[in-house]
């Protein structure tokens, strides 16, 4: 991709973002004083005030870091693609995506109401399938863009529910007014449904093992995707919601024990992974899950150690992963390949990106004096205040932290400085908009890592604030905090790093014999996405036959069951039969339908069913009129006219009907026997109860002082009820037209 | 169907029927009768004459396309919901006006009520013989 | 005379479903039309049945005097028959529109969308 002469990349689709992030940015950033000072800022508009919905809005330490983390590196990233995507023909494309995840990402921490930051949650899940698929012309990457949508889906809707069970539980979607009953959540009958949902969307969404394996496919992405959505924003939005919800769902055993072994798990088999992959943007995807596990691990716990420990190593890692995801683009845009095996001593060609990689690989490392060992100190001192076992995860956090030494040299230190094969020609230093990220991001590691005051008052202190509640301290962020077992685990941590990087070799191709050998999810993803296809193509098979007889038997069986079930279920008493009303006239026309319909029913022939029809149609006509009603007995005569000219003229265009003998149809002379049945007896019923005549005697009253009309029936249709009337000559004209479109298109017999 | 008697007898009938089914239409709102019911007497009328002549006969006698009515009718009865509005009422609220109006006798009412079963009317009109003469006309 | 009608109402569902289960096409549309009006019947008989007393405001008053027909389901029932006219027309014309194009009017044979190899 090494593409020269250099394309135009200031274009309003590259720097557009560039603005809105950087605008965004500085106002939130102008708010630092007033949440440091121990201020909330909250805002709401109300939707559906009704079901409680309001877009409110809420600032507090926690939101206010992630928001500032969201525009801050947003506003890198987005420079730095518009350089890196330069005349690509979807930049444009890209540049919307990327600002609406960006906005999506905020809503999600700003959100004060549950149900709003569930549609922002699951708009970012949305704009990030956009992202991962945006190279959608290769299969890998729709892939990988669907496996993130449906696991960070399934979690969504896990969410949801979880959301609802709150609302119930509360009677709130406000986190705010939640926060402010303590035990409201941890004391309910649904606290462990409620808190096995928020876990499964958080840890979908934050790639918490056993669904961590859409995290390294979603490196099918660009590039900057992955440095702004895959370490700095959108996996960290379950750390945000796991520490958000903190103060309402932690404290319990549940809550320590899931949180710490999920965590632990994902962070050692991350970082183990890690160093088995060649891919360094791979490589650090993997170092990625690592640190989302220590954030879990971390959050299970509410002692004022581990959760300023959570807070500053957020920060920490979301500021060198970031950068480093970036010299890897630089890398692979500037010599085409992300290759470990390929990369040696480049620092010469491209100094400025190589003393980038350094700075951020020693933060990331934990070197001092960078803010790296800060969090590394602060990640040891909490391992050791967990209330869990505290021996088993400073030894969790140590293998971890060994390894990211390891690997911290083998991203950004072989690649630039060493001798172990040969420099690919060449290579030139990278155009500034991409470099200005990586080094802004960089620096800001070394910066807060020299003078940790700044970072503490502005923002750990008010996260922890946010998290623990004012009452709690937040420990102290210092590079020298004297002789002790932290530093003495940090020696050891650099001891065994060195070693591990120097076998590097050796040990991948362990792992690699290893990992291979054994099953992976990502293969057990496509066995259950296969077996999902095959459960949907057997129940088509079985519901959907094809056959319309048989959609015919299973929706009137339907109808009978749901009909005859009720009857018997409701145990009703059916009502004495009688027939002290019934004239002679009743009984004359009860039996001309009755000649009709069974003769309709058992002909073969045509005519004489059409006769039969029309039998039935005129014995209800009579009906009609003997019951007063003359409308209705007129339209029903001339509709039956048309009903016989209409079969006259089609049944010359339209073979014989053939005998369906009853014998060949028991099952259905006995559904048909039962649902009619069935009907009658609901019928009987009914008419045996009172009826209701409000609205007639309205109608009755009404028709001529307001409507000026005596005929009720026709005032009904075109004044009361005039809008339904307009809607039916509405389907009338329908019919119509597609009857028209039907008889006037052109046969096509090739279809047979 | 080539029988003299009847030929002649449909083209009398249609003339009868049309009339029956206006004076159908107008004494709807008082007495039996309507939209419905008189859209439906004259497309039988004009169904008749087609058997009787053919449908090309009866297309040229009714002199505007069938699906052309049903439209017209359809926009007649919405605008006579819309009118509604500029009096400042509800959609479908009827308007009346009654000419020559006294005392004792509410004279000759007219409405918007009567503009809309007239809708209602051409609507049945031309769909029913659109169905009709589209199906006789295939082969 | 509510009850007679109740009995009569259920001859015609039952014979109608037992039609519409058919395999011929032409079976079905007489199944479809007696099914259109048994639920006009149904409507109907609903509202209760009053005879000789059509549902208008005699000249001069303001309502009808005494026991008159339920309006409402007279209504409702009206537009019905009109609508079931338009429905059967269309099923009608989809029938012969079907036997020009598939040349059967055996239901178990019109397998165009759901073909029998893939099912």
């Amino acid at each position: 991709m090494n593409e020269s002469p250099s394309p135009r990349w200031i274009t309003p689709a590259g720097l557009l973002p560039v603005v809105v992030a950087g605008a965004l940015f500085f106002y939130f950033v102008q708010m630092v004083p007033a949440i440091a000072d121990g201020q909330t800022l909250r805002h709401v508009i109300e939707w559906v005030p009704s079901l409680g919905v309001n877009i409110s809005f809420l600032i507090d330490g926690l939101s206010l870091t992630f928001a500032l983390l969201i525009t801050g590196i947003g506003a890198l990233v987005m420079l730095y693609s518009a350089r890196y995507l330069a005349g690509h023909v979807h930049q444009a494309r890209f540049s919307l995506f990327l600002t609406s995840f960006m906005l999506a990402m905020l809503g999600v921490v700003l959100s004060d109401n549950l149900l709003g930051l569930f549609v922002f949650w699951e708009l970012t899940t949305i704009t990030s399938y956009l992202l991962i698929g945006f190279s959608h012309a290769t299969q890998k990457s729709r892939r990988s863009a669907l496996q993130a949508l449906l696991v960070t889906g399934v979690g969504g809707l896990a969410l949801l529910a979880a959301i609802v069970l709150i609302g119930n539980a509360a009677g709130t979607f406000e986190l705010s007014e939640i926060r402010a009953m303590p035990g409201v959540l941890t004391q309910s009958v649904a606290y462990l449904p409620i808190l096995l949902l928020v876990l499964l969307g958080t840890f979908t969404k934050s790639a918490q093992i056993p669904f961590h394996f859409w995290l390294p496919n979603a490196m099918a992405a660009p590039t900057p995707v992955s440095a702004y959505l895959h370490s700095a924003t959108m996996v960290k939005a379950g750390v945000y919601l796991m520490a958000r919800m903190h103060p309402s769902l932690s404290g319990t055993d549940v809550w320590l024990w899931t949180l710490t072994i999920a965590g632990a798990i994902t962070m050692v088999f991350a970082s183990v992974m890690a160093l088995r992959q060649t891919d360094l943007k791979l490589a650090l995807a993997y170092t990625t899950l690592m640190a989302l596990g220590a954030l879990t691990l971390l959050l299970g716990n509410d002692s004022a150690y581990t959760i300023t420990a959570a807070a500053t190593f957020l920060i920490v890692h979301s500021l060198y992963k970031a950068a480093l995801f970036l010299v890897v683009g630089i890398l692979d845009h500037q010599t085409g390949t992300r290759d470990a095996n390929k990369l040696f001593g480049l620092a010469s060609a491209m100094p400025v990106t190589a003393t980038a990689a350094a700075i951020a690989a020693l933060s990331m490392a934990g070197f001092p004096p960078f803010l790296g060992f800060i969090g590394k100190e602060l990640k040891y001192a909490g391992a050791l205040a967990v209330a869990s076992e505290p021996i088993l995860v400073a030894g969790a956090f140590l293998i971890a932290s060994a390894l990211m030494v390891a690997i911290a040299g083998i991203v950004s230190f072989r690649p630039f400085w060493s001798r172990s094969g040969d420099p690919i020609p060449n290579v030139k230093e990278a155009p500034w908009p991409m470099l200005v990220g990586p080094i802004v991001l960089a620096v800001l590691g070394a910066l807060f890592g020299i003078f940790p005051d700044l970072l503490a008052a502005s923002l750990v202190n008010p996260t922890v604030e946010a998290i623990l509640g004012p009452a709690q301290e937040a420990k102290p962020l210092q590079l020298w905090a004297g002789v002790n077992l932290p530093l003495a685990l940090s020696v050891a941590t650099f001891v065994l790093g060195f070693t591990l990087y120097f076998y590097k070799i050796q040990l991948r191709n362990m792992l690699i014999r290893l990992v291979d050998s054994s099953p992976s999810f990502d293969r057990g993803w496509d066995k259950l996405l296969a077996a999902v296809l095959a459960g949907a193509k057997w129940q088509t098979r079985v519901i959907q036959t094809g056959v319309l007889r048989r959609y015919m038997f299973i929706t009137f069986g339907t109808a009978l069951a749901a009909m005859a079930g009720t009857l018997i279920i409701k145990d009703v008493v059916m009502p004495v039969l009688g027939v002290p009303d019934v004239t002679i006239a009743d009984w004359l026309v009860f039996l001309l339908v009755l000649l009709g319909t069974g003769l309709t029913a058992i002909t073969n022939s045509r005519i004489a069913a059409i006769a039969g029809l029309g039998v039935v149609g005129i014995g209800i006509a009579m009906i009609f009129i003997l019951y007063s009603a003359p409308d209705v007995a007129i339209t029903q005569l001339l509709v039956e006219t048309l009903i016989v000219v209409l079969f006259a003229a089609a049944a010359l265009r339209l073979p014989g009907m053939g005998s369906e003998p009853l014998r060949s149809r028991p099952l259905d002379a006995l559904l048909a026997i039962g649902l009619g049945v069935s009907t009658t007896a609901v019928l009987l019923m009914v008419t045996s109860g009172p009826i209701d005549l409000e609205l007639t005697t309205f109608f009755q009253t009404a028709s001529w002082p307001q409507a000026f009309g005596q005929n009720i029936v026709n005032v009904i249709l075109v004044d009361f009820r005039a809008l339904d009337t307009f809607g039916e000559i509405a389907v009338v004209m329908v019919a119509a037209i597609a009857i028209y479109a039907l008889l006037k298109s052109k046969p096509e017999k090739d279809q047979t | 169907m080539n029988s003299v008697i009847l030929i002649a007898g449909a083209r009398l009938q249609v003339v009868l029927l049309l009339v029956f089914s206006a004076y159908m239409l107008l004494r709807g709102h008082n007495a039996p009768g309507g939209g419905f019911i008189g859209g439906l007497i004259a497309a039988t009328g004009f169904v008749v004459y087609a058997i009787a002549c053919g449908t090309k006969d009866a297309r040229a006698a009714l002199r505007f396309d069938p699906a052309n009515i049903a439209a017209v009718g359809l926009g007649v009865a919405l605008l006579a919901g819309i009118v509604a509005i500029l009096w400042g009422d509800a959609l479908f609220t009827g308007q009346w006006l009654f000419i020559g109006e006294t005392e004792t006798d509410k004279g000759l009412p007219l409405s918007t009520i009567l503009v809309f079963d007239i809708g209602v009317y051409l609507v049945v009109l031309g769909a029913v013989l659109s169905i009709v003469f589209a199906l006789e006309e295939t082969s | 005379m509510e009850q007679l009608l109740s009995v009569l109402i259920g001859v015609l569902v039952a014979a109608s479903v037992y039609l519409m289960m058919g395999r011929n096409l032409l079976r079905f549309l007489f199944g479809l039309i007696l099914l259109s009006n048994a639920a006009n019947l149904t409507i109907f008989v609903a509202g209760r049945l009053t005879p000789g007393a059509p549902a208008l405001v005699p000249e001069g008053l303001d309502a009808p005097v005494g026991d008159v027909a339920n309006a409402l389901p007279q209504a409702l029932v009206l537009t019905a028959i009109v609508i079931g006219f338009g429905l059967f027309a269309f099923a009608l014309i989809l029938a012969v529109r079907a036997y020009r194009s598939l040349g059967t009017l055996n239901t178990d044979d019109m397998r165009v969308a759901e073909p029998k190899d893939q099912v």
